[in-house]
């Protein structure tokens, strides 16, 4: 923002006046987005897509940044019967900051008390919480020459912020696309889709409805080798039901060709090892619980009834974060470890190695 | 209160205690299931009026002291405006945010984890000595520091001695500068003077404590004063009168609380081995009652309510009046004291408690209704002689385990 007030500044200074409160807290007051203590957005739009699909346009208030690239997610934290449940979308739109909007399209699952009411009840005006962008399911830049999109459902999404992103900057490589659905009804953008393959010569895209002529069989003779010939020479991003993209990875694997498969999972991969467990202590709550090493120290907290935050549940939110007095936690991702006194840790990907204490 | 002396207390079965604390356990259980849009409401809405009173005290002060007809009543209004927002962030607000009772909505905004309350004292400090100390050790003489806060005797359990006779005087300047009383609160001043507090932690819980009263003596006394360019004098006096009012009104809602004839006190020995059941009793034993209406139970952070809250600190204030009604059916159903009165007779007793305190048991008579607790028959062990409060965690907690066998 090459803005020519110091706006940090100035806040600090008022921050004397609301102390301890910062000034942000009254301003919230008058405009929700004008605070940047927590990332707000206020819903601007809900388009609908397919019957069980929105995509939700949101303007972020202060301290959003709109650099994300494009196939990135982002938390969205709406409050629904007076608490806030999270859940990360990815962004359709293209990043660009002009309209000073972003867009997530959201499918409304089974269970999934947040994506119903997303798409069939919230209300244009509606404030949500908001977390920066994230993600490795990125589009390269410069873009691959050749790419191969097999997408699956709202998979469709981070993909789309890609395809779009392309097209906005004139820079279509060769790109075949995959893109499986139930029916024709339900699958989203297909009208965009259509108009962006009309448009550029080098963009194919494959339709399939799975209700009628079943899921596509990678292995099979009129599988993958159908639908794209050269696939082994492509950059492939696979996004879709978790069960579709464990085929893929099994099929590039016995290729040996993994390296060019990149994959976005909504879901919690716990790679790295366990901690060992111990006696996890809540310092300002006076409670304390036995974990195994299994447990995450939000799942821990929880079940001691101490009411701990939390937000995605999958360690891209950073709403649960607290900090660790003392003691030693793993991250269950990865293995890594933090000890240091008064660390900040996320609760709901780490465990406790021996006994630790936290401050809530 | 160990089991044996439950029913010294109130005459009541094992089997009586552990079905009050099912009944209990299902209140709770209501409460938390019946958590929703109205509640979030509540609050936020209380938090919207306080920062726009806030708000509205402070530019009010800065402006209308500026011109010579609007002098007047402009300071009438700020300083009402200031006691007011001062008063409902630390009672209704800070006081049940930090208690967790709010944590459900999972807003990071209003957390327990994370609110900075408009005082001197630090939150941190706050949640350790209040909301784990108190409010589990409530009432047992050598552990809860709220009986007399390190600074006077209010239980005739405890030593009296020639420094008491002038509980009078430090009661004034309780009152008047409650708001610094409560900055030292987690010091625990009675170890500070039998020397066994560690240094360390006493030089870090100072360093707190000064940072953060720092801001509020800047904020109060010179930085809105400043603003105010000539009328610095009267801006400084008007927020200074803002803070003794909301001084005396915590002081005298905070003393309603547990020191009202009825309300009892217990030893350690009375709390060996304390199921969750007892715990509940204990609570009830332990607090008292004022009655008003919904304004004055606003303004008194739902305190009126001190028996509910003390049974389930974490549940939010908005619903302890509903609460209280099935708590008063309970006492009545098993025949246990409910104290509660209205406020000024409440606070009466208080006083009267605290002077009569003054003096040596000998020289007044009890207006506690003594229990026949085995423990009076040994004798009460003095001060001095008490272990120091304890720090370690209690074996209750909230969450359904059992407590240690």
């Amino acid at each position: 923002m090459a803005s020519t007030i110091p706006w940090e500044r100035v806040r600090r200074s008022a921050s004397k006046l609301t102390t301890p409160l910062h000034p942000d807290d009254y301003l919230r007051l008058l405009n929700p987005l004008w605070s940047a203590r927590e990332l707000r957005g206020r819903i601007e739009q809900v388009i609908p897509e397919t019957e069980d699909a929105a995509t939700l346009v949101i303007r972020p208030g202060w301290g959003w940044r709109y650099d994300h690239r494009p196939g990135q997610y982002v938390g969205i934290g709406v409050q629904v019967e007076g608490r806030f449940q999270w859940r990360s979308y990815s962004v359709s739109s293209p990043p660009k900051r002009s309209r000073g909007t972003i867009a997530i399209t959201v499918r409304a699952m089974p269970e999934g008390l947040l994506s119903s009411h997303l798409v069939n009840g919230v209300e244009p005006g509606t404030i949500v919480r908001l977390a920066l962008p994230e993600g490795d399911f990125v589009l390269p830049d410069p873009p691959p020459q050749r790419m191969l999109f097999l997408v699956g459902g709202s998979g469709v999404t981070p993909v789309m912020a890609m395809l779009r992103t392309l097209d906005r900057r004139g820079t279509m490589p060769d790109v075949v696309m995959h893109y499986s659905s139930p029916t024709e009804e339900r699958m989203i953008f297909r009208d965009e889709l259509d108009h962006l393959e009309a448009k550029h010569e080098r963009l194919t895209i494959h339709r399939l409805h799975t209700d009628i002529d079943g899921m596509l069989d990678l292995a099979a003779p009129d599988g993958l080798d159908r639908v794209c010939p050269d696939w082994r020479e492509r950059e492939t991003y696979a996004c879709g039901p978790a069960p579709m993209l464990d085929a893929i990875t099994d099929h590039y694997e016995q290729q040996g060709l993994e390296e060019h498969l990149h994959l976005e999972r909504f879901s919690l991969e716990l790679g790295g090892e366990g901690g060992e467990g111990g006696t996890i202590t809540f310092r300002t709550s006076g409670k304390s619980i036995d974990a195994d090493g299994a447990t995450t120290v939000l799942e821990a907290g929880e079940q001691a009834g101490v009411g701990m935050p939390y937000g995605c549940r999958m360690g891209i939110c950073h709403t649960c974060t607290l900090t660790l007095v003392e003691g030693k936690v793993r991250d269950l991702r990865n293995g890594d470890e933090y000890d240091g006194t008064n660390e900040p840790v996320q609760t709901c990907v780490t465990a406790a190695v021996g006994d630790c204490t936290l401050d809530i | 209160m160990a089991i044996s002396d439950v029913k010294e207390y109130v005459h009541l079965t094992e089997e009586e205690v552990d079905q009050i604390g099912r009944e209990l356990d299902q209140i709770r259980a209501d409460i938390e299931e019946s958590r929703g849009a109205s509640d979030a409401a509540y609050i936020n809405r209380l938090i919207k009026i306080q920062r726009g009173l806030a708000a509205a005290g402070r530019i009010t002060l800065l402006t209308g002291t500026q011109f010579k007809q609007t002098r007047k009543p402009a300071i009438g209004l700020g300083v009402a405006f200031l006691a007011l927002h001062k008063i409902l962030e630390n009672m209704e607000i800070g006081h049940n945010v930090m208690h967790g009772q709010w944590d459900w909505m999972n807003d990071p905004e209003i957390h327990s984890s994370n609110w900075e309350w408009d005082t001197a004292q630090p939150a941190e400090q706050w949640k350790h000595s209040h909301n784990y100390i108190h409010h589990q050790f409530t009432n047992v003489l050598g552990y809860d520091n709220d009986i007399g806060y390190g600074i006077m005797r209010l239980a005739r359990e405890q030593k009296w001695t020639p420094y008491n006779l002038g509980q009078p005087i430090y009661n004034s300047l309780l009152a008047t500068l409650f708001e610094w009383g409560v900055a030292l609160h987690d010091l625990d001043i009675e170890r500070i003077r039998k020397g066994e507090k560690d240094p360390k932690e006493m030089k870090r819980q100072l360093k707190q404590i000064f940072r953060k009263g720092r801001n509020q003596i800047l904020k109060d006394y010179v930085v809105y004063p400043a603003l105010a360019g000539k009328q610095w004098k009267t801006v400084l006096a008007a927020n200074a009168s803002s803070n003794i009012i909301r001084n005396l009104w915590a002081y005298v809602i905070i003393f309603c609380g547990h020191f009202p004839d009825g309300a009892l006190h217990f030893t350690e020995e009375e709390i060996e081995d304390e199921s969750r059941s007892e715990w509940y009793l204990r609570q009830i034993l332990g607090a008292a009652n004022f009655k008003g209406g919904p304004l004055l139970h606003i303004l008194s952070g739902n305190l009126g309510f001190q028996i509910e809250h003390h049974l389930f600190p974490d549940l939010p204030s908005n619903r302890y009046a509903e609460i209280s009604v099935r708590v008063r059916q309970l006492c009545e159903k098993y025949d246990i004291p409910y104290t509660t009165g209205p406020l000024y007779k409440q606070y009466g007793q208080a006083l009267r408690t605290i002077l009569k305190l003054s003096l040596p048991n000998s020289w007044t008579d009890t207006d506690q209704p003594e229990p026949p607790s085995p423990s009076r028959d040994r004798k009460r062990r003095g001060d001095d002689e008490r272990p120091s409060r304890r720090t370690e965690l209690g074996g209750w907690s909230r969450s359904h385990s059992e407590a240690r066998a």
